[in-house]
């Protein structure tokens, strides 16, 4: 039985995996390049350790910004605007831990905390109009991306910009020594090898962990997050038992919102210091992707976030050795989505199936159930 | 009264059944329907009017039975085919494109081409010719979205006429009409048939049936009772027929009841979207160790009346006491953890989560207390033998608690929600239809699971459609017509007649009913 769920449960994620890899072969085979040569290339390029660490660097964002979907998704709210929500509130995050100068722990710890209110009331805008006026969380979130997106270059421009900067990189101040995240370097080189070319192992991974726990022990183990999940389920049933409709869509918002305010912290923490022209964009995009692969689940959401962190990681090969486009992973990628929606539905009725079938059977001898109910 | 028999039948249905998983809604139902006539299929909810229709227009197909038009065979396997055999049917929730205007939303579907675009100016013509030969009073370029209901519904009638059917089936029409748009209807009715049209009409207001239909048909839980001409019947006769002239044995258990009052409701008014008053003025009080019996036919205001006692519908005048306790600006939560607990009309929709595990389930309206909580934490441990305990009291038939709601079998799923509530020890039990849809082993069950927690002192509002479960269960029966309480009975006393005559509104009529012939 237990086996036979896992089995389940793996099929899905591995057959879609296999399939985006044949589907995108084809297209390899039809643009005229070899895919296998490709593949070889990715693997041998993405076992290095250096590919590694940038992989373990860019899953910690994809991670945050798939558990900030997840939240949404696990009571049917789209939050389209995790990507507004985390570039504004790194902006302002970034602006704020410039601004400050103050103790090591208490440094980072305001920035986190500035990031999280930043990204938790901008997407409480979009709940607080979803049970005020009935718009759709879908529609406005999408509008309030560009909102964000806007606002951020505005605030940027017109008050926060590092006056003593002469380079034209439309940054803000950077942060001091104190308000910077550890790397994990010392425990990789540790195990391994040391790390050339200056990359490191931003030790934000380990909040992202964090983030992780707490949203599954939120979702299994508290009244709150059953409640959450109840309206996810089911809306209806979830009312008549006691769960207060909007102000759990409320609730929801601005916890999704929170978890995107850290999804630019990583790079913000551990590397850039500044808020700048260089930083990462389309994150809360991919976190979508993320969070429908992962299955809303704190583990799925990881190997997830690690295989499209992998994936990022590995493709600049591509443009330097052979012909084949980098573009390639793009498309695979959304393969991937696109293939793991449909497995997973496959799956699930599989699943339901063979459950009617055992439920059946239960109530069929109905000599072994009068046995075992005491009489 | 005389069973009636013409001679040309334009639709003949001979032996219909239709079976769902654990009911059986149609059984051997006849059905012969005259050419050029107005014919009324009556009976209670659930009779089995609805699924005989669909039958019949295509939307589902019978296990067994023949179906006869204009003397041929036929087999419809969907609505197409039989609109191609001259059968229409008008739903009773209008199924209209509120952005498009009428003349399009007639031809929807059925566009007249020229040259491969739709040929407006022809289609244009046909409409004003039906409205015109028809008196049907419609402006085809007007939207849809501006149009009162009556208007709606004229044009799903010239929707139907648009597509050549000579027999119309309406269902339940006058549902969703004022006074005046239901004489405006008949009077559109009795052109169609001065026309040649046959009319399927169903209904389960007697003065309306009466006053429009030659000849009436009456379901009872899925047979056909009799068909009678209107000319040779009364309301109260017809409402017996719909009842049944039987009535099961009522409990003959001792009263449990005490003069405490658990639940006491004090002129509640429920208003409806459109601010009418689902529920007006309703004076019940249920005291413990008491069940109370509402009876009536549906959409008179029960759900609404329940809704409101659990908090999930706001009210709109009146007061409900708990206990003696206003509950007036409780949410839905709190009323729940006085003690009020809830078997949901439909469990699919208000009861259950199908794809969460059994445990999680049971703790459904209850996970704000112990054993499912501890404080803000959820206790899985306790939740789990809760869990445990109420499949085996309760005898719920699974292969543990952590298979999905949805696996079980309707009759197992609704011992889990009763067991749930019943564990939970509430001082209040709300439960509407309690064994709607579930096999009668079942529903036994449930019966005998209420009947204890009576005796223990438990207050029930019974809200149910089912005559046996009110008269077997029930100390006090009251009937809603309108949103009122228009009757209290001794369920040992009561008689069908009398029953009958309350629910359909007959026996107010009775006094007044010279208006039911044309």
């Amino acid at each position: 039985m237990t086996l036979r769920r896992i089995a389940l449960a793996l099929a899905a994620p591995v057959c879609a995996f296999a399939i985006s890899i044949a589907l995108s072969s084809l297209v390899l085979l039809a643009v005229g390049t070899s895919p296998l040569e490709a593949w070889l290339e990715m693997l041998s390029y993405g076992s290095r350790l250096e590919t590694l660490v940038e992989t373990g660097n860019r899953a910690t964002q994809l991670y945050l910004a798939g558990i900030a979907v997840a939240i949404g998704f696990r009571m049917n709210l789209f939050n389209i605007g995790v990507e507004g929500q985390y570039v504004l509130a790194a902006m302002l995050a970034a602006a704020a831990g410039g601004a400050v100068d103050l103790p090591p722990i208490l440094h980072v710890t305001l920035i986190m905390v500035v990031a999280m209110a930043v990204g938790s009331s901008f997407a409480g805008v979009a709940g607080y109009l979803k049970v005020s006026r009935g718009v759709h969380e879908v529609i406005s979130t999408i509008m309030l991306n560009a909102v964000a997106l806007g606002l951020t270059g505005f605030l940027l421009r017109s008050w926060l910009l590092d006056e003593a900067d002469t380079t034209l990189n439309m940054m803000t101040p950077e942060i001091p020594p104190s308000g910077r995240f550890p790397n994990l370097n010392g425990v990789v080189e540790g195990l391994s090898r040391e790390i050339t070319r200056g990359r490191e192992l931003w030790g934000f991974l380990l909040v992202a962990i964090l983030v992780g726990v707490l949203f599954h022990l939120f979702l299994s183990r508290t009244r709150a997050g059953y409640d959450l999940r109840a309206t996810g389920l089911n809306p209806f049933a979830a009312e008549a038992s006691g769960v207060h409709p909007s102000s759990t869509v409320v609730r929801a918002m601005l916890l999704s919102g929170a978890v995107a305010g850290l999804i630019g912290l990583p790079e913000i923490l551990g590397d850039a210091h500044k808020y700048d022209l260089n930083f990462t964009q389309g994150l809360g995009f991919a976190g979508i992707a993320v969070a429908l692969i992962g299955r809303n689940h704190a583990v799925g959401v990881g190997i997830a976030a690690l295989l499209f962190g992998w994936l990022d990681s590995a493709a600049p090969i591509l443009d330097v050795v052979g012909d084949t486009p980098r573009e390639i992973v793009s498309i695979l990628q959304g393969v991937v989505v696109l293939s793991a929606v449909v497995a997973f539905e496959v799956v699930s009725r599989i699943r339901r199936a063979t459950e009617a079938r055992d439920a059946a059977e239960a109530t069929l001898p109905t000599v072994a159930a009068t046995d075992g109910s005491p009489s | 009264m005389t069973v009636k028999s013409s001679p040309t039948p334009v639709v003949e249905l001979t032996g219909i059944t239709k079976r769902f998983p654990g009911v059986v809604a149609n059984d051997r139902v006849d059905l012969r329907v005259a050419e050029g006539e107005i014919h009324a299929v009556v009976g209670e909810n659930g009779a089995g009017k609805s699924t005989l229709m669909k039958i019949l227009y295509g939307m589902q197909s019978a296990d067994e039975g023949r179906m006869q038009v204009n003397g041929s065979e036929v087999r419809f396997s969907s609505p197409a085919e039989a609109i191609d055999a001259g059968i229409g049917m008008v739903h009773q929730h209008f199924m209209l494109a509120d952005n498009l205007t009428v003349l399009e939303n007639v031809v929807l579907g059925a566009e007249p081409t020229r040259r491969g675009t739709i040929d407006r100016r022809s289609a244009h013509r046909d409409l004003e010719e039906l409205g015109r030969s028809y008196g049907l009073d419609l402006h085809p370029d007007d939207l849809v979205e501006t149009l009162e209901v009556g208007e709606r519904q004229r044009v799903e009638i010239i929707k139907v006429l648009y597509r050549g059917a000579r027999v119309l089936i309406l269902d339940e029409p006058t549902a969703v009409l004022v006074p005046q748009e239901v004489e405006e209807l008949f009077r559109n009715l009795r052109e169609l048939k001065s026309q040649g049209h046959t009319i399927i009409f169903i209904d389960h207001k007697l003065a309306e049936v009466l006053a429009i239909a030659d000849t009436i048909t009456v379901l009872r839980q899925g047979r056909t009772v009799t068909t009678v001409d209107s000319s040779e019947v009364t309301a109260q006769e017809l409402a017996e027929l719909m009842v049944g002239s039987e009535l099961p044995a009522p409990s003959t258990e001792p009263r449990a009841s005490d003069e405490h009052v658990m639940l006491s409701m004090q002129g509640l008014s429920v208003a409806d979207a459109d601010g009418r008053s689902a529920v007006d003025a309703v004076n019940l009080d249920v005291h413990r160790g008491e069940i109370v019996g509402v009876a009536g036919v549906e959409g008179n205001g029960q759900g609404e009346l329940i809704e409101a006692v659990l908090g999930l519908r706001p009210t709109s005048g009146g007061d409900l006491l708990l206990d003696g306790e206003s509950m007036a600006g409780w949410p839905v939560r709190r009323r729940r953890e006085a003690g009020i607990g809830y078997v949901p009309e439909d469990r699919h929709r208000r009861g259950l989560l199908p794809d969460a595990p059994l445990w999680e389930n049971a703790m459904l309206g209850h996970q704000t207390q112990p054993p499912y909580a501890r404080g803000p934490w959820l206790n899985r441990s306790g939740a789990r033998e809760a869990t445990t305990r109420i499949v085996s009291s309760f005898d719920v038939r699974t292969p543990g608690i952590d298979t999905s709601a949805r696996a079980l079998s309707g009759g197992n799923q609704q011992k889990l929600v009763i067991g749930r509530e019943m564990q939970a020890g509430p001082r209040m039990l709300v439960a509407a239809h309690p064994t709607r849809g579930i096999d009668v082993g079942a529903q036994a069950a449930v019966w005998e699971n209420l009947r204890t927690a009576r005796r223990d002192g438990l207050a029930v509002l019974l809200v149910s459609a089912d005559l046996e479960e009110l008269i077997g269960l029930a100390d006090r029966l009251v009937v809603m017509l309108r949103g009122r309480i228009v009757a209290e009975l001794d369920p040992a006393t009561t008689t069908p007649r009398l029953l009958g005559g309350h629910m359909t509104g007959a026996a107010g009529e009775a006094t007044d009913d010279e208006g039911r012939t044309p």
